[in-house]
C-alpha cells in the first residue's frame, strides 16, 4: 500500500533517497522535543503554522499573558497565550476528549468551521425564540460581534491538535449564547472559569487572574455567585468540545442545557442595570438632600 | 488547513535541476537553504517565462511585490518607532545621528563663497523612502544648528501614504512642519517623475533600499536626479563581519523580532518579512559593485560598518563632467 499520510511519505523518501538526518524533526512529537532552532524551523504542519522552540513559546506565553492582562482587547494575544500554554499535555488531553466521544470524533473528521459564511445569520434569526441558533444570532447583534473575529491557530504543532483549539476558540461564542453572560470583563471572566473547569485549558485559567482587575462589587459577585457557579457546572457537564452546534441551532435552549448539565447563571445583564439604576437613584437622593440643605442655609 | 506539499523537506537532498521549476508557496525555506540560493540573482526567470522575485524568503512574481511591501508598511507604520526602538534597542537612533554627521549638510551662508549674480543657495536634499521623516529632521536640524543653513530643504519621498502621513504627523512637532523647508510627496523611487534631472545636492535612503523591487532601477534613478559632484548615501542592514556575533545575531533576529512584532504590533508576518529581507540583501562588497554600476565613483572602500556590520553606510559620488568614473 502506498504511504499516505506525511510520516510515511517522509519515511518512504527516506528510505528512497538513501540519506539518513540525525536531527529530522519528528512530526507528532515536534511539541515536546525540540531539535530546531529559530534558523533551521521545519516545514508548517497546515497554511499558517509556525513552529516555535521552547525558549520562543516560553516567551510567547509570558509576553502574551502579561500585555492581555494589562490590555484585555488585545484578542490575539489571547489566542496566542492559549496556543502557547496548551502544549505538550493540555491540548492533547482535549483532542483525545473528543476523540473519546463519539459526537467528538465526527467533529474530527468532519472538520467544521464556524463563521459568517458557514453560518447563515438570516437563517437563524427566523429560528423561534426558544431555539439555540436564535440566542446566539440575538446575543451577537446585542453585543455587537460577529463570528469572524477568531484568530487562526498558529503556534499548535499537531495538525489535529491545531483543529481542535480552533474549534474551541470558535465556539466560545456559543458558551456565551448558552449561558447568557455578556462580553463585558465580569461575563468574560465567569466564562473562562467556567471554561477553564471543563477544558482544563491553562489560558482559560490565567484569565481567571483578571478577577483581580474587577471593580469591589463585581469581584464580590464573582466569589459568591458566579465563580462557584463556573466550577460547579463546568466539572459536573459534559465536555463542551464534544457538541455539534451546528447539528444543535434548532434544538430548545433550555433542554440543550439540561441535556449538558449546565444551570443557567443568574442574568448578569439584568444585575448590573439593576445595580446601576439603584446606584442613580441614590446618587440623586443625596443630590436632592444636598440642595435642600443647601437651600434652608441660604434662606435664613 | 490543507497539509501543503513536503518540497522543501527535500530541497536539499534532490539536485537543483529537479526542483526549480517548482515555485515552493506555502513553506518557508530554511536559512540554510537561503545561502545556496543567494548564489543566484534576485530576480529570475522561470521556464514559462514569469519574472519573479524575492519578497523575504518567498518567491513571487515581481509585480505582486510592490503591493505586497506596500501591505507590510501600512501594517507597521503607527508602531513604527516602537518597534525600530524594540527590534534594535534603541541603537537606530544612534546608526542615524552618526549618518547624518556623516554627512555634514548645509553650507553656512557667511563662509561659503556665492556665485557672483545670486545669493548663497541651501542644498537640496532627496530622503527616499524615508516615510517618517526619521532622517530629514536630523538633516535639517543639523544644517539649521550647525551651520546656521536655513535654506537648506529636504523633500521626503515615500511610496507608501501610511507613512507619509505619519511622517507629517511628526513634522508638526519640528519647526519645519509649514515652512518650506520640509515637504512630503508620494512617489516610486525607481520612477521618480515629479524629480528633474540634476537638480538634486544629496540624495539619502536609510533603511529603505532593501524593500525595492528592483535596486539596480532605484540606483540609476538617484544617478539621474544627483547634479554632478553630488552625492548618493544609504545607510541599510548588511552582513555582520563576525562569525560567533552573526551567529546570535541571527537567532535574535529570527526568533526574537518576529515574537516582539506579535506581542507589540500584533503582527508577526510583517516582521519576519523584515528580517528576512534583511537577510535576502546584498552583501556589503555586491551593494558597493550596485552602486558603482550605476555609474556612481565610490570614495575608499566604498563602505562603513556600524556595530559590526548589523548596518552599514554606502556613499557614491556622481562624477563631474570631464572626470572618469573607475
Amino acid at each position: 500500500m502506498p504511504p499516505h499520510n506525511p510520516v510515511q511519505l517522509s519515511r518512504a523518501a527516506t528510505r528512497v533517497l538513501a540519506v539518513q538526518s540525525p536531527l529530522k524533526p519528528h512530526p507528532v512529537l515536534l511539541s515536546s522535543w525540540r531539535a530546531f532552532s529559530v534558523l533551521n524551523r521545519p516545514p508548517p504542519a497546515y497554511e499558517g503554522h509556525v513552529p516555535l522552540t521552547k525558549l520562543e513559546r516560553g516567551a510567547l506565553a509570558i509576553g502574551s499573558a502579561l500585555i492581555s492582562l494589562a490590555n484585555p482587547r488585545r484578542a490575539d494575544l489571547i489566542a496566542a497565550c492559549g496556543e502557547a500554554t496548551a502544549q505538550p499535555y493540555f491540548i492533547q488531553r482535549l483532542r483525545n476528549a473528543m476523540l473519546r466521544h463519539p459526537t467528538g470524533r465526527r467533529i474530527l473528521r468532519d472538520r467544521p468551521r464556524l463563521s459568517s459564511t458557514t453560518l447563515s445569520l438570516p437563517d437563524l434569526r427566523a429560528l423561534p425564540s426558544n431555539t439555540l441558533g436564535h440566542a446566539y444570532v440575538t446575543w451577537l447583534d446585542r453585543e455587537g460581534v460577529s463570528p469572524d473575529t477568531r484568530d487562526a491557530v498558529r503556534y499548535i504543532d499537531d495538525e489535529e491538535a491545531a483543529y481542535a483549539m480552533q474549534r474551541y476558540r470558535e465556539c466560545h461564542d456559543f458558551y456565551h449564547a448558552l449561558t447568557g453572560l455578556p462580553t463585558v470583563r465580569e461575563g468574560e471572566v465567569a466564562l473562562k472559569a467556567f471554561e477553564f473547569a471543563n477544558t482544563l485549558l491553562p489560558m482559560a485559567g490565567l484569565a481567571v487572574g483578571a478577577v483581580f482587575t474587577l471593580k469591589k462589587g463585581e469581584r464580590r459577585r464573582f466569589w459568591d455567585v458566579y465563580g462557584p457557579w463556573a466550577i460547579r457546572n463546568g466539572v459536573s457537564a459534559e465536555e463542551m468540545i464534544n457538541v455539534y452546534w451546528e447539528e444543535e441551532l434548532e434544538t430548545d435552549v433550555d433542554e440543550l442545557r439540561a441535556r449538558l448539565g449546565i444551570e443557567k447563571p443568574p442574568d448578569l445583564r439584568d444585575i448590573r442595570k439593576a445595580e446601576r439604576e439603584k446606584r442613580k437613584r441614590e446618587r440623586e437622593e443625596r443630590e436632592r438632600a444636598a440642595n435642600l440643605v443647601a437651600r434652608r442655609d441660604t434662606a435664613r | 488547513m490543507a497539509i501543503p506539499p513536503r518540497i522543501a523537506l527535500f530541497r536539499r537532498r534532490i539536485p537543483q535541476s529537479i526542483v526549480r521549476p517548482v515555485i515552493v508557496r506555502h513553506c518557508r525555506c530554511f536559512s540554510s537553504c537561503l545561502r545556496d540560493a543567494q548564489q543566484q540573482k534576485s530576480t529570475s526567470q522561470l521556464d514559462d517565462g514569469l519574472s519573479t522575485t524575492y519578497f523575504g524568503f518567498e518567491k513571487i512574481a515581481t509585480g505582486l511585490k510592490e503591493a505586497r511591501v506596500g501591505a507590510v508598511f501600512s501594517s507597521v507604520a503607527s508602531s513604527y518607532d516602537t518597534m525600530n526602538d524594540l527590534m534594535s534597542l534603541g541603537v537606530h537612533r544612534l546608526w542615524k545621528d552618526y549618518f547624518v554627521r556623516g554627512l555634514d549638510p548645509g553650507t553656512n551662508p557667511l563662509s561659503a563663497s556665492p556665485p557672483s549674480n545670486a545669493l548663497p543657495r541651501g542644498w537640496n536634499i532627496l530622503d527616499v523612502a524615508g516615510g517618517t521623516g526619521d532622517i530629514a529632521f536630523r538633516l535639517l536640524d543639523h544644517a539649521s544648528n550647525v551651520h546656521n543653513d536655513y535654506t537648506t530643504r529636504v523633500t521626503v519621498t515615500d511610496i507608501n501614504l501610511d507613512m507619509l502621513a505619519e511622517g507629517r504627523k511628526r513634522a508638526l512637532a519640528t519647526p519645519y512642519a509649514r515652512s518650506s523647508r520640509l515637504s512630503f510627496v508620494e512617489a516610486n523611487a525607481e520612477n521618480l517623475v515629479n524629480i528633474p534631472d540634476n537638480s538634486v545636492d544629496l540624495y539619502t535612503v536609510a533603511f529603505g533600499i532593501r524593500n525595492f523591487t528592483n535596486k539596480e532601477k532605484a540606483l540609476r534613478e538617484a544617478y539621474r536626479v544627483l547634479r554632478p559632484g553630488g552625492a548618493f548615501a544609504c545607510l541599510e542592514f548588511s552582513k555582520v563581519n563576525n562569525t560567533a556575533f552573526d551567529a546570535a545575531y541571527q537567532r535574535w533576529s529570527f526568533g526574537a523580532i518576529p515574537l516582539i512584532g506579535q506581542l507589540v504590533a500584533g503582527d508577526r508576518d510583517s516582521y519576519q518579512y523584515l528580517v528576512e529581507s534583511i537577510a535576502q540583501f546584498p552583501n556589503q562588497t555586491e551593494f558597493k559593485d550596485m552602486i558603482m554600476d550605476a555609474g556612481f565613483i565610490v570614495p575608499g572602500r566604498g563602505w562603513e560598518d556600524l556595530s559590526m556590520g548589523i548596518a552599514a553606510i554606502h556613499k557614491g559620488i556622481k562624477p563631474v563632467e570631464g572626470s572618469a568614473p573607475q
